[in-house]
């Protein structure tokens, strides 16, 4: 076991191994998410308070918590490559930085979309809305910095510490939006979590949170592998590799 | 090989600058995300009242304009200066004045409108009522291209220096404060629902303005920089 | 099926949150695997010419 990790750790087993998964992930993905949305679309009911409406929760919520998941797991993962130097460690965090970003993106536009016929307006300054908003900002900072240096180790290294720094602020960031907001707010109170949910609508979402958390990992293991082809393009197997390829 | 005539000259400067910025393209998004960053933080720090919003939502965002377009200024002449084909630009036979123009028509369609796509956006946050909006749209159309060519002779004029940064803010943001007060005050017009053709002519006569004077003086904010 | 893609009136709404999280899904699969073939076919490329320089 301990040395199927110790292999995973190297490039080159890694993109044989990656390979090996990413069919059978992609598949995992495709069954959740096909079951999840004949449960959320046609099987689970209208909601007494809110119709139809409330079936962008199926993505939005899903999509949301990816969004935050992925920022520890870049974190984790860059802090990882930083403390013990693997290198498949600062490939990971900085192959999530995309994917983490477009999920949060999705959180926002989606919960702007389910705003608008709920509140009237596409967008409020509520806690939540913020602080993701805010999480986009950290997501595309990472993404900047990495862009902007020119080596490629350096950059993994530098990002890293940005995720760390950043995963540190976001329970701070996420506590002070939320007083802030009880400070400025009152009456609109976001009524996404209702204390009891229907367990015909719980299941849907599970399903669906699934299926983004299966979508992420064939995701990050395709860039992963990428990243990992230009890193060892000197090595006699990524050039074995090119040679097929032809 | 024939010397290049002006227009060819022109529009070769014009399609380089292009190209450099497509291929470093990423970097384009910086100053993209400084202009939404600094807008989203003005509700965080006062109020997030919708009505409160409305109100002051265009000066946020015609503020947060600036301070962007004075972030990009810098690369109107930064990769020219460091490998040495500003000084190639100076010797050309053609007038400096009508090159200067093609490099800040680039640098508006690499930086200002980007901020006019985005723009929308930010409106939205900020809660704006559609007049609003679109006429918020009109006075950036009208507003950036000014902040491009004004913040050309100030970046001319500092190229060489090595804090050029925050001397340039010190001598452009002064020039930009006509802009703003015609754009955020249009803006506020039509919002309250008062016609605005008054203020979008001002903006217009600065605009013909900075176009027919700041090349002139760029260039030759550029000579005296280089000399 | 009317009912279904009616939505209770939401139809605009629902259906265009679904269709945006359906784009960019597609997008990030999309994206590594392109970036996957363009490298190879730089890396091969590049392997060409230092055959022909060898020569």
């Amino acid at each position: 076991m301990l040395r199927f990790f110790h292999q995973l750790a190297s490039p080159k087993h890694f993109y044989r191994i990656s390979g090996k998964w990413i069919p059978w992930l992609g598949a995992a993905c495709l069954a959740f998410m096909l079951a999840g949305l004949y449960q959320g679309l046609l099987v689970a009911p209208t909601d007494y308070q809110q119709g139809d409406s409330y079936r962008i929760m199926f993505v939005h919520v899903p999509a949301a918590w990816m969004s935050l998941f992925i920022y520890m797991v870049m974190a984790i993962a860059g802090g990882i490559g930083l403390v013990w130097r693997i290198k498949l460690a600062e490939i990971m965090a900085i192959s999530s930085a995309h994917v983490g970003a477009s999920f949060t993106f999705l959180a926002l536009i989606t919960g702007s979309i389910w705003g608008k016929p709920m509140w009237g307006s596409w967008w409020v300054w509520d806690a939540r809305l913020t602080s993701e908003l805010i999480l986009l900002f950290l997501y595309l900072g990472v993404i900047a910095l990495y862009n902007a240096v020119e080596d490629r180790r350096t950059a993994a290294r530098a990002t890293s510490i940005l995720a760390l720094v950043g995963v540190v602020n976001i329970p701070i960031i996420h506590y002070s939006v939320e007083w802030w907001n009880t400070l400025h707010q009152g009456p609109t109170v976001t009524k996404f979590d209702a204390p009891s949910i229907d367990f015909r609508m719980l299941i849907p979402l599970l399903l669906m949170a699934i299926a983004f958390k299966l979508f992420y990992a064939v995701v990050v293991l395709l860039r992963a592998r990428v990243e990992v082809l230009q890193r060892e393009r000197n090595t006699s197997w990524v050039k074995a590799l090119v040679a097929e390829h032809e | 090989m024939k010397p290049a005539t002006l227009p060819q000259a022109f529009s070769i400067l014009l399609r380089r600058d292009l190209t450099l910025a497509y291929r470093r393209r990423s970097e384009m998004i910086n100053p993209l995300l400084f202009f939404v960053l600094v807008t989203a933080l003005f509700p965080l720090g006062i109020s997030a009242d919708p009505a409160l919003l409305r109100e002051i939502g265009p000066g946020i965002i015609w503020v947060a304009a600036l301070l962007a377009s004075l972030l990009s200024l810098e690369t109107v002449f930064r990769s020219d200066f460091d490998d040495g084909s500003l000084e190639q630009l100076l010797l050309s036979p053609h007038p400096l004045s009508v090159l200067m123009i093609a490099k800040v028509l680039a640098h508006w369609l690499i930086t200002g409108l980007p901020l006019l796509i985005v723009a929308p956006l930010l409106g939205v946050l900020l809660n704006l009522s559609t007049a609003a909006m679109k006429t918020l749209l009109l006075t950036l159309a009208l507003g950036t291209p000014v902040l491009s060519l004004i913040g050309a002779i100030g970046v001319a004029l500092t190229v060489g220096l090595r804090k050029g940064g925050t001397i340039l803010s010190l001598l452009v943001l002064p020039l930009y404060v006509p802009v703003l007060i015609f754009a955020a005050s249009a803006v506020a017009n039509s919002d309250a629902g008062l016609p605005v053709s008054a203020h979008l002519s001002l903006l217009a006569a600065l605009l013909v303005l900075a176009i027919s004077l700041s090349p002139a003086a760029t260039a030759a904010s550029l000579r005296i920089s280089m000399s | 099926m009317n009912e279904f893609l009616h939505m209770g009136g939401y139809a605009s709404y629902v259906w265009s949150s679904y269709a945006i999280a359906l784009v960019v899904l597609l997008a990030n699969l999309v994206a590594p695997l392109r970036a996957r073939r363009k490298l190879l076919t730089r890396l091969a490329q590049r392997e060409k010419r230092a055959q022909r320089m060898k020569r």
